[in-house]
């Protein structure tokens, strides 16, 4: 359901028409400047929080706000960068550390929402079943519902789940990273679900029919045909399922209390709390280094994405 | 390939079975198999969570309860909700009216200013001749491709009263115009006096619609040039040749193909900016006085802050027929503007 949030609808790809000039004619150069001057502002306000991030990243160290308004601001040094890598809060965990734990959880949930996934989206798209009307729409209330819905019972219901491990001890399943990616997968695996069926709709019976009438069983085409022409559909879901971990805040930062513990999006918050004394260049470079990852595999690999998504399939 | 290989393996086998679509008692137990992990794992930790919140929810369910060897919470009936509904919770800063008007209000005049924004940025960088229309579709992505949690914290950055970029902006404009810098030490996001009187919305609001405003209208503008793309040109020349001026080719021609692509996504980003949580719980933390609370920061701050388990459950629920009441309505919306479509 987080990762619903980014979810990109397809673009047509028929060739470029002006809807203002009928496609004649050409810009006269007064119009063109105007147009240039509207769009340079806009691209202003889109990458000044950007640029004034990177900048404040630069600040060194003695300095805990930054000076005024710079590109490149004096002194300018990497100094925040390598405090972030060594350790960015107050708790002793270094951001590789707390890189690892966000991870865990984001690879975890995703890989086992997808795998799970797309075995029901094959179900609910290719096979004729009773009752399969109504687990769909079970599965698009469950859609519906904010991740928030589920926090309350997940939490009482995790936490009695405590375990006495004979090598590690106390083990409170509410309080542990495995917790808190099962809890991810409870709102992902209903998106993986529905995405994955939406793009499995998109591909056409015919390679099926055929194999059906020389004798492929229902296993077989599912693992030698739909599998292969599904893996854009999956990779895509996968990575959203991914980026959605990665910045998860609502689960972790309410079922965990272990320091070592800790993930980005957590120590992020608590850089930016009212209370807090980290200086702003600290705080601006790991918000840096923890959004580039998921930034610039979006970036580049954005046709994939948007192509590998079932909304733009979906009519209203 | 793959395709050749199995009907190569398939008739090696010799057996020919019912087609694809065929039903049967058969592929009904095959299907069920390829459903059963999906639907066990679901079962387990979203169905029956669900189910056992509507149990809490009837409960005075605590921190007291927590533990494996606690007492079970007692039974309340229907206490939490008429406690919610009537805005009657011991925690401060809680009025039920007044937080799903503003969220509600909150989601739509977000979307509005999206959807005009993202029309209208769609139109100027699909101009035909426009110089460097490629680059500025390139860049206009950026905020998309941020986490929104990153996104929320640098913005709550920004609107530092001190130090923040913002302020920091105004104040160099105002030194043109002979203002003190001093009178740039604007408290953003958790100012109490309403910016404009006859207008009840703290500052806040507004500080949190232009981060979104940031947020939102770059996909809008991709989903419009989709759109946009798809016009035939010969339209455009039929209407001009028809002597209809830009205005009504604007109105007649380009409307009518943008509203089928974005009434659906409107509608879906109304849902999306309904339930966004990152902006209201980063940024003003629901202040000032819980007015720019929503609906999902609420809940959180119920189970979280508060440790009200049994309310918290029971705020769920009443969440859960709020977002299903909103669904039927924009579903049926969205039936109705198709059904116009198709006359």
């Amino acid at each position: 359901m987080t990762a619903s949030a980014r979810d990109l609808p397809a673009v047509g790809r028929s060739p470029r028409r002006s809807p203002f000039r009928g496609g004649r004619g050409r810009l006269s150069l007064q119009r063109q400047l105007a147009l240039q001057v509207g769009s340079l502002l806009l691209l202003a306000t889109v990458l000044f929080p950007v640029v004034w991030v990177f900048s404040l990243s630069l600040d060194p160290l003695n300095r805990s706000r930054p000076e005024g308004l710079s590109l490149i601001p004096s002194n300018a040094t990497l100094e925040a960068y390598g405090k972030v890598i060594a350790q960015p809060t107050n708790n002793p965990i270094s951001f590789g550390e707390l890189a690892f734990n966000s991870i865990k959880i984001a690879l975890g949930a995703s890989l086992v929402s997808v795998l799970i996934g797309v075995l029901a989206a094959y179900a609910f798209s290719r096979l004729r079943f009773s009752g399969r009307q109504v687990l769909m729409l079970v599965i698009l209330g469950v859609l519906m519902l904010p991740p928030v819905a589920t926090l309350t019972p997940l939490f009482v219901m995790l936490n009695r789940i405590q375990l006495e491990l004979p090598v590690l001890g106390a083990f409170n399943l509410r309080n542990s990273l495995l917790g808190v990616g099962l809890s991810i997968i409870s709102g992902l695996l209903p998106f993986a679900i529905w995405n994955l069926k939406g793009y499995l709709d998109t591909i056409p019976k015919d390679l099926e029919e055929a194999a059906a009438v020389d004798g492929a069983s229902t296993n077989q085409t599912f693992f030698r045909i739909i599998l292969p022409l599904a893996m854009p559909a999956l990779a895509v879901t996968a990575f959203l399922g991914f980026v959605s971990g990665w910045t998860e805040f609502y689960f972790s930062w309410m079922f965990l209390n272990k320091a070592s513990d800790q993930t980005l999006a957590m120590a992020l918050y608590s850089m930016q709390g009212q209370f807090t004394n980290t200086p702003w260049s600290v705080f601006s470079a790991f918000a840096i280094l923890f959004a580039i990852p998921p930034a610039v595999v979006y970036f580049f690999a954005q046709k994939y994405i948007t192509s590998g998504l079932a909304i733009g399939a979906v009519k209203g | 390939m793959t395709a050749v290989a199995t009907t190569i393996e398939a008739r090696a086998k010799g057996r020919v079975r019912g087609g694809i679509l065929g039903g049967g008692p058969r592929r009904t137990r095959i299907a069920y198999l390829y459903l059963v992990p999906a639907f066990l794992v679901m079962g387990i930790i979203t169905l029956y969570p669900l189910l056992f919140q509507v149990w809490m929810s009837f409960t005075d369910y605590g921190i007291g309860n927590l533990r494996a060897t606690a007492p079970p919470p007692h039974y309340v009936g229907v206490q939490n909700y008429v406690d919610i509904l009537a805005s009657q919770l011991a925690i401060p800063n809680f009025h039920f009216v007044r937080l799903i008007l503003y969220n509600l209000f909150w989601a739509f005049s977000n979307v509005a200013i999206h959807v005009v924004l993202g029309v209208g940025i769609a139109l100027l960088v699909n101009t035909k001749g426009l110089w460097f229309k490629k680059a500025y579709r390139a860049l206009f992505i950026i905020p998309v491709v941020i986490p929104p949690l990153i996104v929320a914290t640098v913005w709550k950055n920004m609107y530092d009263p001190d130090n923040g970029a913002v302020n920091l902006i105004l104040a160099g404009l105002g030194k043109f115009l002979g203002m003190a810098p001093d009178a740039f030490r604007i408290d953003w996001l958790r100012q109490v006096a309403d910016p404009i009187p006859f207008i009840p919305l703290p500052l806040a609001f507004f500080a949190m619609l232009v981060t979104n405003t940031w947020l939102g209208w770059p996909l809008n503008a991709v989903v419009a040039t989709g759109a946009l793309q798809s016009i035939p040109n010969e339209l455009y020349e039929a209407a001009e040749m028809d002597g209809a001026g830009p205005w009504q080719r604007f109105r007649n021609v380009t409307l009518t193909y943008l509203r089928p692509a974005m009434i659906p996504y409107a509608i879906y980003g109304f849902v999306i900016t309904f339930n966004l949580f990152h902006l209201a719980y980063f940024m003003s933390a629901g202040g000032p006085f819980g007015r720019t609370e929503l609906l999902v920061t609420q809940a959180y701050r119920l189970v979280n802050d508060q440790k009200l388990y049994g309310v918290g459950a029971s705020f769920a629920v009443i969440m859960f027929f709020i977002l299903l009441s909103i669904t039927l309505v924009t579903n049926r919306l969205a039936r109705a503007t198709q059904a116009v479509e198709e006359l």
